[in-house]
């Protein structure tokens, strides 16, 4: 099992260098330049020599990889070329507010898709499966960004429960974090939710059509005990990995949900930078989705190992 | 006295509402005293400015370029924060006219090439030095030489900067320009201390302190205890909130979560004024160009570029591309709100007829490109759709290309002979007519070439008889309109919206948010 695991790790570091050269070259190949991005139509040809040259845009490019990532590896991110702050001073606390609305939306999420999933296999075809499956179908099928303005619209301009705008500071206290993220939270919440819902019921559903499940009805057990006890630990697998995409996509794939809702974090940096071409800044930001991409896909193929007792302890 | 019969005449010729008289007289320091006998003051109470209080603004126009270096701001927020914490040394007044602000007073040598700038004194930064010379002539020099700075083109112009004692400043230019106060007012030019270089913690004279930046998100301020000005700086804080997208500021207004917002969607005016929001139409010098190259093929042929001036349908384009919010241009620069708009000039209109005959006449009879983008604001795909529909009409043939935004200014713009373009606004007439049609200019996009127009701008800018510059000055525009090379189909006026609960945010006719200046201006109502 250790060599699998380490296997994967391996592998995973790979990827990551892999990533890190696609990242670079993808930042070379952007059209136009800082300089002039920077400067719109005041430029100059004077000013954007003076920029060009004061950013050190003029060295060659390998030059300029083989720096970046030793600076990286050293944990120095550069200086953000738009505003000449620290590059880590500028992303962490975006990447702590990113953290934390993924954070929020999943510690509900999970456990919630989990469960009604399962009540649905148990209930399965009753008024109550029927009903969440439509209704996390129906969500899941409208354009994130229009789930949005609709909560905006009915829960925040006609009614004043919760705020439209979740424009936290770092001094912000939790509470009123919870509160300033709720709209947020829940529209990334009826995103999920029916992911992995869907995928919890119809894993367990399969392994509820095997022999061994038959066997447990045979013997007397009620419904939910066979479902708990037999069905769910060898479905698991796909259920973690499914769970694990959506985590994924929490952290990464949440701009429009920080757009509507003006949320600092990530998502909108990256955006924001790839738009002035601050090249430091969205190499970290790629950097960092990249590394979260691997390191929850690790995740999930290291718990799928520990969760399947053949792979757990092969002969 | 005489600034307040200004200011009464306006009133009542209905160009200042109450409010606006109202701040209008408090700024000059005339009080109550002065003659508000006129009109109830009851009804006036609930307006006047107040100390105290937190503005939230929510904006458009913020990025990850948001610092507090004066030379670096390219867009709304970064050079609103600016105007909260730092002053200049001469004041963009409401109708463009330079007034003074860390200068007290200037004068011109004839020809207007050498000028003496009176400092006032006892000013003191938020660290509590006194502001003098050697501070007002680094920051000039700051957007001088080899500098990032966004108004290092104009200030090519200025020879030499020098100190003549500890409150006087003279400023030589390269030829005269009587217009040197108003270029000292474009929001770059701010005055920082001698030798500042620290931008993360900027010092200045103006009415708030940086409590806290951060770029494309935000940043907060509270009041300076050094600021120098009465009847000004009225707010304890000030919370900007990075909004760009056009829906969620709106939302944050409507949900009570911000006081004001900038760029308003026009479409939703009505709206805002029947639930009690004020909306503030600030007729500014915004405008979207087509622009030719009068050099190029076939745009060289001056019958050719009249058929597309006929042709083109500006009061469609006005109604589509801001909902009527702004003014049909004359395919000249110069909006209506600049006090050298030349209004003998008739209004051109579209006429297919004379289109056809001018293209006739013309000869042209091969397709032409253009090359349109949306980096040259988010109307022009429509605007070149709409021109490429009447101009059909008329029997000219245009082809649309669409140009990626991303390398849209280094690569396209300047290059290609038939382009969409926009302006901001410039602070006077001669500032647009020479950033974009003098010849030679680095930003002349239609390469306009002509010996008369840049003498009479050289003799509009050396000339500092009013009637006569605005002689000078309307013969520029006829040129333009007639025979140039920009197709102007409107000015867009900028709107922003307060809810009632917010006074102070004026009418400009400069840029929105009261040119910027609304950290220091604005107050809450009691």
């Amino acid at each position: 099992m250790f060599k699998l695991i380490s296997q994967r790790l391996a592998l995973g570091f790979l990827t990551l260098f892999a990533a890190s050269v696609l990242i670079f070259s993808g930042t070379e190949v952007l059209p136009g330049d800082l300089a002039s991005a920077i400067l719109q139509n005041n430029a100059t040809p004077e000013n954007l020599a003076a920029l060009r040259s004061q950013l050190g845009l003029d060295r060659p490019a390998p030059v300029r990889y083989v720096e970046w990532l030793s600076n990286t590896v050293h944990g120095d991110l550069g200086v953000s070329l738009a505003n000449e702050w620290d590059v880590a001073e500028e992303v962490v606390p975006r990447l702590k507010n990113t953290l934390f609305l993924a954070s929020y939306a999943a510690i509900i999420a999970v456990p919630l898709a989990v469960i009604l999933g399962i009540l649905a296999a148990i209930s399965q075809g009753s008024l109550f499966d029927r009903f969440v499956n439509g209704f996390t179908l129906l969500t899941i099928s409208v354009p994130e960004y229009f789930l949005a303005y609709l909560l905006v619209k009915y829960l925040a301009v006609h009614h004043f429960w919760f705020p439209s705008l979740a424009n936290v500071t770092p001094d912000t206290p939790f509470f009123s974090r919870l509160y300033l993220l709720f709209l947020p939270m829940l529209t990334l919440l009826l995103v999920t939710l029916a992911h992995m819902m869907r995928m919890t019921r119809a894993s367990v559903l399969a392994i509820m059509s095997n022999p061994y499940i038959e066997m447990a009805y045979l013997k007397g057990l009620p419904k939910w005990k066979i479902v708990v006890r037999h069905a769910l630990p060898n479905a698991l697998a796909p259920i973690i990995s499914v769970i694990v995409l959506n985590l994924a996509y929490l952290i990464v794939g949440v701009v429009v949900v920080e757009t509507v809702f003006v949320y600092p974090g990530l998502g909108q940096l990256l955006v924001d930078s790839v738009s002035k071409h601050d090249v430091p800044v969205v190499q970290a930001c790629g950097l960092i989705f990249a590394s979260t991409f691997i390191l929850l896909n690790l995740t999930a193929d290291v718990l799928g190992i520990l969760s399947n007792p053949r792979l757990r302890m092969p002969r | 006295m005489e600034e307040y019969n200004k200011l009464k005449h306006m009133f009542d010729q209905g160009v200042l509402s109450r409010r606006q008289f109202m701040s209008g007289v408090a700024a000059i320091g005339a009080g109550v005293a002065m003659g508000t006998s006129t009109f109830s003051l009851d009804a006036l109470a609930a307006d006047e400015p107040k100390k105290g209080g937190t503005l939230k603004l929510g904006l458009g126009g913020g990025s990850t370029t948001d610092s507090l270096d004066p030379r670096s701001w390219t867009d709304s927020v970064g050079l609103l924060m600016g105007f909260g914490v730092y002053n200049q040394l001469v004041e963009n007044g409401p109708n463009n006219e330079p007034i003074p602000e860390l200068a007290e007073s200037w004068e011109a040598q004839p020809g207007a090439a050498k000028w003496t700038f009176k400092l006032r004194k006892g000013v003191q930064f938020s660290n509590g030095k006194e502001f003098d010379a050697d501070d007002a002539v680094y920051s000039l020099n700051l957007h001088r030489g080899e500098t990032k700075s966004g108004v290092a083109g104009p200030f090519k112009a200025v020879k030499d900067v020098q100190k003549v004692d500890k409150y006087t400043i003279e400023i030589t230019l390269e030829s005269g320009d009587a217009d040197l106060p108003s270029m000292l007012t474009d929001y770059h030019v701010m005055m920082v201390p001698n030798g500042h270089t620290d931008w993360k913690n900027p010092i200045g004279t103006g009415a708030f302190v940086v409590d806290g930046v951060a770029p494309g998100v935000g940043g907060t301020f509270n009041r300076s205890k050094n600021f120098w000005k009465t009847g000004r700086g009225w707010l304890d804080r000030v919370e900007i909130t990075v909004i760009n997208d056009r829906t969620a500021r709106m939302n944050a207004l409507l949900s009570g979560q911000v006081m004001a917002i900038n760029r308003t969607d026009p479409k939703a005016v009505a709206k805002l004024k029947a639930d009690k929001f004020d909306v503030v139409q600030s007729p500014g010098g915004y405008h979207p160009v087509i622009s030719m190259m009068v050099d190029a093929k076939p745009f060289d042929n001056s019958d050719f570029r009249l058929a597309m001036k006929y042709s083109m349908d500006r009061e469609q384009m006005l109604k589509s591309l801001f909902q009527g919010i702004g003014s049909v241009g004359n395919d000249h620069p110069i909006p209506r709100g600049d006090a050298n708009f030349n209004t003998d000039l008739p209004q051109r209109k579209m006429d297919l007829d004379k289109a056809a005959f001018h293209l006739k006449k013309s000869g042209v009879t091969s397709k032409v490109l253009m090359q349109a983008s949306e980096a040259a604001g988010a109307e022009s795909l429509n605007m070149a759709q709409s021109l490429q529909q009447t101009a059909g009409k008329a029997g000219i043939k245009v082809d649309i290309k669409k140009e990626p935004a991303d390398a849209f200014w280094s690569n396209v713009w300047l290059k290609g002979a038939f382009v969409t373009s926009y302006w901001g606004g410039r602070p006077t007439a001669t500032a647009m007519l020479s950033v974009a049609y003098k010849a030679g200019a680095p930003w002349n996009e239609t390469h306009w070439n002509n010996g008369k127009f840049d003498k009479l701008l050289a003799d509009a800018k050396a000339e500092l008889d009013l009637a006569k510059r605005k002689t000078y000055l309307w013969e520029c525009q006829r040129m333009l309109s007639e025979e140039g090379g920009a197709l102007i189909p409107a000015f867009q006026d900028y709107l922003s919206t307060s809810t009632d609960k917010v006074g102070g945010i004026s009418v400009h006719k400069g840029f929105d948010m009261d040119n910027g200046r609304v950290m220091e201006k604005a107050f809450i109502k009691g």
